[in-house]
């Protein structure tokens, strides 16, 4: 489903991502894990769009998509959440959500003035959906709230309510349970699962909790100094000797 | 002081508090809801003016030409001034913003204030575009046979409210949907909107577009108010400066709050005149620089006291859903 190859990316002296290549299967959950600067992140941003790749290729079925920008990204339905929350922090949890829809007719400001009547049938539709995912989500209380006033595990959950508004193919999630308590890891946990079964979203997601990783990650791929290093199952990686080496450490030896 | 002349006066505030109204109603388009940190208002401010004065008044001829240059005079009514003046302010807007808003918001301020700048000394330096240093003058009014002059402003601070309304109106509703919710997106976090596949160039472009033609029609209203410019008006503390403060005090991302921080913020500025009158002798020299000083520390007491202003934000963006 996405293919990239020899993917390299490099910051004045220090090369975060060098000939990287991997491939991610579609329907899966595939973990993304690695030591710090190891160019997880880094990989993410050249997929999405924020950085433009030095060399090499991202195939996202079977198109291209090195050096497009976000919006233009997004527009092949892939979608991706941050390391740190990036809610849009005065505006309420339910219109964080309503943003979400690609080419919302009210979006062009000529509509506002001349097809008021559309918009507001499109805005109820969009927020029937966001109601709806906000329900998913356990967020539907907070509705009203200012974004920026909830949690930060709500926030986590902002983040994936407001991926299953985009209606994505591929959702990359940087480190969504980062900062998040047990109760509310469960239940993120169960959401990916869910989403991934019943809707068909393929999932890459970068995560230092092995739990977490070792839970729901299938396959598991290992970073390590901007390249690829191992991948399989959690259990073959847990045994992996370079891994043990590089990441894991002497505590699953 | 007798009654009329308390009235005539009023009715001049409010006429100079209406026009300043609009220019912060295109502002707020800009910076209350987009985070576009533009201090190049006075910019706008002189291209619109000077675009309706040379579109409703006659070329030159005879013994004038000698004396007055400029570029074209159309000699067209007042309506065509303020499309005139929006027009090419968004023209304007659109060639600056192609280089300018790829910037950060810094960056940005720093290219409008200077951008601002050069406009003006472009209309002081070159006589041929607009007669230079002395400006244009006698330029009409609307209506203005009417009624006896001395009771014009009457029927024009009704043209300015019916202006204003119309404005308002129009940015409320183009605010007020998924339109403005892109906006308030990118100044909330511009990262995160382009992740949501908003194209961040084109609704910036947009805003600062809108917002610069209304600022355009701000000027030409200000033009045939005074019935005569010239660049030494369009400074930035008079043409982009007291603007922002009225912003901040009527509160930024409220379109009612611009309008109202407009009207008081000239009020008071109006005030502090009179106030300064009552100084000693020795101290009247100086009281364009105690009002100054007055305005800086109102606004300051503003953003620490109340940063959010008089008025300040909605919650919901979209007025659309129920």
């Amino acid at each position: 489903m996405l293919e990239v190859t020899n993917l390299s990316k490099s910051f004045g002296g220090i090369q975060a991502v060098r000939e990287c290549s991997l491939e991610i299967k579609q329907g899966a959950i595939t973990g993304l894990i690695g030591p710090n600067g190891a160019g997880k992140t880094t990989l993410f941003n050249l997929i999405t769009g924020h950085y433009k790749p030095d060399a090499g290729n991202i195939i996202f079925q079977g198109q291209e998509i090195g050096g497009l920008l976000p919006y233009q990204v997004f527009e092949k339905k892939i979608y991706r959440t941050f390391q740190i929350t990036r809610e849009f922090a005065q505006m309420s949890v339910l219109e964080n959500l309503m943003l979400m829809p690609e080419d919302q007719a009210g979006e062009r400001i000529w509509n506002t003035w001349f097809k008021s009547s559309k918009i507001k049938q499109q805005e109820k539709q969009i927020k029937e959906m966001a109601l709806e995912v906000l329900r998913f989500v356990e967020l539907i209380d907070l509705k009203d709230e200012y974004a920026g006033s909830l949690s930060g595990g709500q926030k986590k959950l902002l983040e994936l309510a407001r991926s299953m508004m985009a209606d994505p193919i591929l959702v990359l999630l940087d480190e969504p349970g980062a900062g998040v308590n047990p109760t509310l890891m469960k239940k993120l946990i169960a959401n990916i699962q869910t989403l991934c079964a019943d809707k068909g979203i393929t999932f890459l997601l970068i995560e230092h909790d092995m739990n977490l990783v070792m839970n729901l990650c299938d396959p598991v791929i290992v970073m390590s100094e901007g390249r690829k290093l191992a991948e399989g199952t959690a259990e073959t990686i847990k045994q992996d000797e370079r891994v043990l080496e590089a990441y894991l450490g002497g505590q699953y030896r | 002081m007798e009654l009329g002349g308390i009235l005539a006066y009023l009715v001049s505030l409010a006429i100079m508090a209406g026009i300043y109204a609009v220019f912060c109603l295109g502002l707020n388009i800009q910076w209350g809801y987009t985070g576009l940190f533009n201090i190049g208002i006075a910019g706008f401010f002189c291209i619109g003016a000077y675009t309706s004065a040379m579109i409703t008044t006659p070329m030159p001829t005879g013994i004038y030409a000698q004396y007055v240059h400029q570029i074209f005079g159309f000699n067209l009514p007042f309506v065509f001034g303020l499309f005139g003046a929006a027009l090419v302010c968004g023209v304007v807007a659109l060639l600056i913003g192609i280089p300018t808003l790829r910037l950060g918001e810094d960056y940005l301020a720093i290219a409008t204030l200077g951008i601002a700048e050069t406009i003006r000394l472009i209309f002081n330096n070159e006589h041929w575009l607009a007669n230079g240093p002395r400006g244009l003058m006698g330029l009409p009014q609307p209506l203005q046979n009417l009624v006896d002059p001395r009771h014009y402003n009457y029927i024009y601070l009704a043209v300015i409210v019916i202006i204003l309304v119309v404005i308002y109106l129009l940015i409320e509703r183009a605010i007020r949907s998924p339109w403005g919710r892109v906006l308030r997106a990118i100044r909330e976090d511009e990262v995160s909107a382009a992740m949501s596949g908003k194209n961040i160039f084109s609704f910036k472009m947009q805003s600062l577009v809108f917002g610069a033609m209304v600022m355009g029609i701000g000027g030409a209203l200000y033009a045939h108010y005074t019935k005569a410019i010239s660049p030494s008006v369009f400074t930035p503390l008079y043409g982009t400066f007291i603007i922002w403060i009225m912003l901040m005090a009527g509160g930024s991302g409220n379109n009612k709050g611009a309008i109202l921080g407009a009207f008081v913020i000239w009020g008071l500025w109006i005030g502090t005149k009179f106030m300064t009158d009552l100084l000693p002798y020795t101290l009247k020299a100086r009281a364009p620089y105690i009002r100054f000083l007055l305005i800086g520390i109102l606004l300051e007491i503003i953003l620490i006291y109340r940063p959010q202003g008089l008025l300040g934000e909605e919650k919901k963006v979209s007025k659309l859903i129920e």
